[in-house]
């Protein structure tokens, strides 16, 4: 198998530079071939070994490929832990990366930077496969900071739009925030356990739980607490968790597909496949495990209400993957580390097609992305709504469909968490909040998904008759991939859900005390997919999804006189949501302006006033004064040269004479 | 009775006579001329009544020596000033502060 891996990683890597270096050479359809050619045979690889895996029984293996450093015992080494996390996780990056490839054909067909689009998502490719594969934290480090790398590229893609410098260099800083305690948490794990390899910190976890650290002095703090949460930042920063969410908004003024593979399906999950993978140090942690919650939940539900502001059809979504990942999230403090692996791949099925169905309708409209002036778009473009529809229906939870599992079952996780040996009054209070969160959660989602697709695909034709008159079908490279993403996105759930989330498929690969194991609590009532679906309409999630359709088709279809109305109503709360919470003035006025102004004054008056004034300039003018007043006496007249030879020759001589 | 003291004194008053004949002359540049070749007769002086008074002719043989150096440095500070006067047109050392800083 190890020549698979190779294969699986290296082959986008090599399209990738094939198409980047030699684009003009190879021409636009040699770079969509060679880059579509190299992804999809990492694709057809990663279904050959999820296979294996799956049907064939294949054990996990754990492979060092190349050894890079070895420095006081410390190993830094290139490898591969193949297990079945990690093939799921490359099944759905090289899937959903393979239809993103298709699909660019038609939406970029115009573009002038294409070859370089495509390298971009190749190497993007390469890099998710490094992380996802990586058998130590160094790989991890690397292909994190390199799917980061890939997403300010293709974010600023349009490098002469203002808007989208501004937002990959915003994302980029963002970022920096979460990673620097990302390799804290690192260099925390490697100060504990003294190696870089995941099995051997794992298996040392439980010594380190007991040790404490003094972050500051006279507080010790549990090692591994204070470990998970650093990584859990570097999480919070990749997969915009709030207070580091504000990046992926700004993310969407980069081209469509991008926002469908990298920020939507693959990449943002990153951290929670990273937590995941880590789940036997998280495990020992239960302060990290109640943070991750908070955090998750706090997103999930506050992120959620921001998409039913939103009028940029992208940024909907975009609002809406940032209150999915904060499920994923919450599902991950809950310690139901399946769920959110699960949700995570239904995720990214139904998002990248909502994102695509997305991209297909800007194309239609030619590059407008208000909702606004879209709507009964429904009869142009029959495969583009029917799949949108799929989509959003999985988004909601609909019974049947792969969000549903996923999601039914995360909050019932959730629910279900409280129920952790030993959890303290306080606990409880968290895991009941989580719980409310995620559950009125569902009725946001469906609100603002159903907002979206009634405004664009339904009600009158707000567009202009020009536009109107382009109005038709996406083509068949547009087309095809969102048939085949929306095939997964409806039916996954059926047959996945019962060995991920009830049959031990994970294994080893990810490790729950039993004390946490909501899941497998919850498996003693598992009665098989159908029998979930017959309950479906005894839960609250089912009737909070109704009714969250119901109010947007009443608001928008029915009565689209109302939202105008409701909207002058609650201002102050219209205007909290559209300034989204205020983040972005707290971080742009705030700290980029402090810390702009911090080195505006370090500038002017440490460098420019002490260093150059004081010290360099000033030393200069110093002895520059100081030769004035020597020169005066420097008279050019031989008569005082002479004087004070004489005069010091007397006073030699007196010192000869007298003194010695 | 004319002892070494007498001698010792006019040399030392010709040399001091000399200095201040260089410092408090800003006219002409000869005069300096004229007063460092005064300050050799004067070391001259001094050369010769030691050697009367110790009894050894080294000094003398000295005398001859200075003698000789200052008259060719006369020659070349001349011509010094005559190429001076030529450039310059003045030999009055008022003028003469090119060194100045």
């Amino acid at each position: 198998m190890y020549h698979y891996y190779l294969t699986i990683v290296l082959a986008p890597l090599a399209a990738a530079i094939i198409a980047g270096l030699a684009g003009k050479k190879i021409g636009r359809a040699g770079a969509h071939w060679v880059t579509i050619i190299g992804v999809g045979i990492s694709c057809a690889l990663s279904l050959l070994v999820l296979k294996n895996m799956f049907w064939g029984g294949a054990e996990a293996e754990n492979i060092s490929v190349y050894t890079w450093a070895v420095t006081d015992g410390l190993r830094m080494e290139v490898g591969f832990l193949v297990d079945r996390l990690t093939a799921l996780m490359m099944c759905v990056v090289t899937f959903v990366s393979l239809m993103v490839h298709i699909y660019t054909i038609g939406y970029m067909h115009e573009d002038p930077g294409y070859q370089r689009f495509f390298s971009y998502i190749s190497l993007f490719t390469f890099s998710m496969l490094m992380l996802v594969m990586s058998n130590n934290f160094l790989q991890l480090f690397f292909g994190w900071e390199a799917v980061g790398l890939v997403s300010y590229l293709l974010i600023g893609f349009w490098f002469k739009k203002e808007t989208a410098i501004f937002a990959n260099l915003k994302a980029f800083l963002v970022n920096r925030v979460g990673d620097f305690g990302f390799i804290l948490g690192i260099a925390g794990v490697v100060m504990f356990t003294g190696s870089l390899d995941y099995a051997t910190v794992f298996a040392s976890a439980d010594a380190v739980a007991g040790q404490t650290l003094e972050v500051l002095p006279g507080t010790p703090w549990n090692a591994m607490t204070v470990i998970c949460i650093l990584l859990f930042i570097g999480a919070m920063g990749k997969s915009a968790q709030a207070p580091l969410h504000v990046w992926l908004p700004d993310s969407m003024e980069g081209p469509t597909p991008i926002s469908a593979l990298i920020h939507a399906a693959t990449m943002v999950t990153a951290g929670i496949f990273m937590v995941a993978r880590m789940s036997p140090l998280f495990e020992l942690s239960t302060a990290a495990l109640g943070f991750v919650i908070i955090i998750g939940s706090v997103t999930a539900f506050f992120m959620g209400l921001l998409g039913i502001v939103q009028n940029d059809i992208k940024r909907v979504v975009a609002y809406s993957t940032l209150s999915q990942l904060g499920y994923m999230t919450v599902a991950l403090g809950a310690s139901a580390y399946s769920a959110a692996i699960f949700h995570l791949m239904t995720h990214a099925f139904f998002k990248a097609l909502l994102f695509l169905a997305a991209g297909s309708v800007i194309i239609a409209m030619h590059h407008e992305q208000d909702i606004r002036k879209m709507g009964g778009i429904r009869k142009y473009m029959p495969i583009t709504y029917w799949t949108s529809l799929v989509g959003s229906l999985a988004l909601i939870g609909f019974p049947g469909s792969s969000g549903f599992f996923s999601k039914d079952l995360l909050i019932e996780a959730v629910k279900e968490s409280h129920w952790h040996h030993g959890a303290t009054a306080g606990d409880q209070l968290t895991y009941w909040i989580a719980y409310l969160s995620v559950l009125l959660g569902v009725f946001v989602t469906a609100l603002y998904s159903f907002r979206m697709f009634f405004l664009v695909f339904h009600g009158k034709e707000r567009m202009d008759a020009e536009t109107k008159s382009h109005l038709h079908e996406t083509p068949a490279v547009v087309t095809v991939p969102l048939i085949l993403l929306a095939i997964p996105s409806a039916v996954i759930g059926w047959f996945t859900v019962g060995p991920v989330l009830f049959g031990d498929y994970f294994g080893d690969a990810i490790q729950v005390q039993s004390a946490h194991d909501v899941l497998a609590h919850m498996g003693e009532a598992w009665h098989g997919s159908l029998g979930l679906l017959m309950h479906a309409w005894q839960t609250p999630v089912f009737w909070l999804a109704a009714s969250g359709v119901w109010v947007a088709w009443f608001l928008y279809l029915k009565r689209p006189d109302i939202p105008a109305t409701i909207k002058g109503k609650v201002l102050p709360l219209y205007n909290l949501l559209d300034r989204k919470y205020y983040f972005d003035d707290l971080y742009i006025k705030g700290f980029a302006a402090g810390g702009r102004n911090l080195g505006k004054f370090l500038w002017q008056k440490g460098d420019e006033l002490i260093i150059d004034g004081i010290l360099v300039n000033g030393t200069a003018k110093a002895v520059g004064r100081l030769a004035g007043v020597m020169r005066q006496i420097q008279t050019g007249y031989l008569y005082t040269y002479a004087f004070a030879m004489i005069i010091g020759l007397t006073m030699l001589l007196g010192w000869l004479i007298w003194l010695r | 009775m004319i002892g070494l003291n007498h001698y010792l004194t006019v040399s030392a008053m010709l040399f001091v006579l000399s200095i201040v004949g260089i410092i408090i002359n800003r006219k002409n540049l000869i005069l300096l001329l004229m007063c460092i070749e005064l300050m050799l007769l004067a070391v001259n002086t001094n050369f010769i009544a030691f050697s009367r008074f110790l009894g050894d002719e080294t000094g003398q043989v000295f005398v001859f020596f200075i003698l000789t150096v200052a008259a060719a440095e006369a020659a070349i500070g001349l011509a010094i000033l005559v190429v001076l006067f030529r450039n310059r047109r003045s030999i009055a050392v008022q003028e003469l502060n090119t060194l100045k800083g």
